[in-house]
């Protein structure tokens, strides 16, 4: 399966990006495999960037996303697709994938921030 | 010859007294025999009513046009989606989505479906009331908590602009879109500012809007004996005109506390608001 993590630098030593809608990067690929490609959020400035970040990892592929914040908007759209939703997401993306391979994050089924949280950040 | 003008009363700082020059203009004015339009078109807060305590006569909800998906005709083509810039639509796997707090009616994905599966829906976004506060036409926007549609909703207010008369708008705070749909098309624009670092860096803001949007303009400056000298400094370097100065004054805080019009409270503070309104009549 294909999982897209949000990064703010574009290897897995990178720290994961608390925000979704804004994330600087995804990194999406294989936590099998771990290989990953960087892809640049187009997304990161300008309105709904929620929905089009939701729209650029459903379009990969992904089937679950690691973050640290997501808002209704991106929830929703991601929910829609059936994407997998983990918060609270913390630390390099390598140890983000690390601890989804031994299955210590919990899926969340809500946001968890208000709409406009990563705008300030 | 009677009024025919309409004159925005803007600040950029928040606070400064923007209500409080509109209202008082308007009362005096209107005292004075003049015809007279209030139109409140800071629909975020409006709060004109507070002093000139107008009788609503009456209240039209505003609405703006949202897309209706209908499931059964749509074939998730994925066009709506293309065509908005707001993400307002979107077509995900075998269902669209719609973000109806984003969309701004242009009615592209109406338009653009060739499956006749969107259907536009109203939204109401607010209200406009109109009355009478003694001899004053009275018009206000409200716009509904949660909403968003700022803009939109001046524009229904300034709507109700009468000619023949002296309009007076009270625009909202700030720099932003709601504050360029209030100023648009006025004849005359007043930026309220107090002589203070906050309210000059705020005032050369506003200044830079007005002149950017070709709209004749001048200053009246509140609480002119607090701060300090820049606000009059940079007027004159400007050549900015102050057409009118409100001193600081506990009586002003106490009547505006309450609720109450300066000029009917404090006589001595008439002249100032009629001095203004013949000195806007000369500019226009």
């Amino acid at each position: 399966m294909k999982i897209a993590v949000t990064s703010t630098g574009e290897n897995l030593d990178s720290e994961v990006d608390p925000r979704f809608g804004r994330a600087a990067f995804f990194l999406i690929g294989d936590p099998e495999t771990m290989d990953f490609a960087a892809v640049a959020n187009e997304n990161a400035a300008g309105g709904a960037a929620g929905i089009g970040s939701a729209r650029l990892v459903i379009d990969q592929g992904a089937e679950a996303v690691l973050t640290g914040h997501c808002g209704p908007n991106a929830q929703h759209t991601l929910s829609a697709a059936g994407v997998k939703l983990y918060t609270g997401v913390t630390g390099t993306v390598a140890e983000a994938v690390e601890l989804f391979r031994s299955g210590g994050l919990t899926a969340a089924d809500a946001p968890s921030v208000q709409s406009h949280f990563g705008m300030d950040k | 010859m009677p009024d025919d003008f309409v004159v925005a009363v803007a600040s950029g700082k928040g606070g400064t007294g923007k209500t409080t020059i509109a209202a008082n203009l308007a009362w005096a004015a209107c005292d004075s025999g003049r015809k007279v339009q209030y139109l409140d078109c800071d629909v975020e807060e409006p709060n004109g009513h507070i002093f000139l305590r107008p009788e609503i006569t009456v209240s039209r909800q505003v609405t703006i046009d949202v897309p209706q998906v209908d499931s059964e005709k749509c074939t998730v083509c994925g066009k709506c989606g293309q065509i908005c810039q707001y993400g307002a639509i979107v077509c995900i796997k075998e269902s669209v989505l719609t973000f109806e707090q984003l969309c701004h009616s242009c009615g592209g994905c109406f338009r653009i479906c060739s499956d006749e599966a969107i259907t536009p829906k109203p939204l109401e976004i607010g209200t406009v009331e109109c009355g009478k506060a003694g001899g004053i036409d009275f018009v206000s926007g409200k716009l509904k908590i949660g909403h968003v549609r700022t803009p939109t909703l001046i524009k229904e207010v300034k709507k109700y602009i009468r000619r023949e008369c002296l309009a007076i708008i009270d625009v909202p705070p700030g720099m932003s879109c709601p504050v360029v749909e209030a100023v648009k098309d006025a004849d005359f624009v007043l930026l309220v500012t107090e002589p203070t670092p906050f309210g000059l860096n705020d005032l050369k803001l506003a200044v830079g809007l007005v002149r950017y949007m070709n709209l004749p303009f001048a200053v009246v400056i509140n609480r002119c004996d607090i701060g300090n000298e820049d606000v009059e400094k940079y007027c004159e370097v400007e050549s900015i005109d102050v057409l009118a100065k409100l001193p600081e004054d506990r009586r002003i805080a106490e009547v505006y506390s309450s609720g109450k019009i300066i000029v009917r409270e404090l006589p001595e503070y008439r002249n100032c608001f009629l001095d203004l309104a013949e000195a806007l009549k000369a500019r226009v």
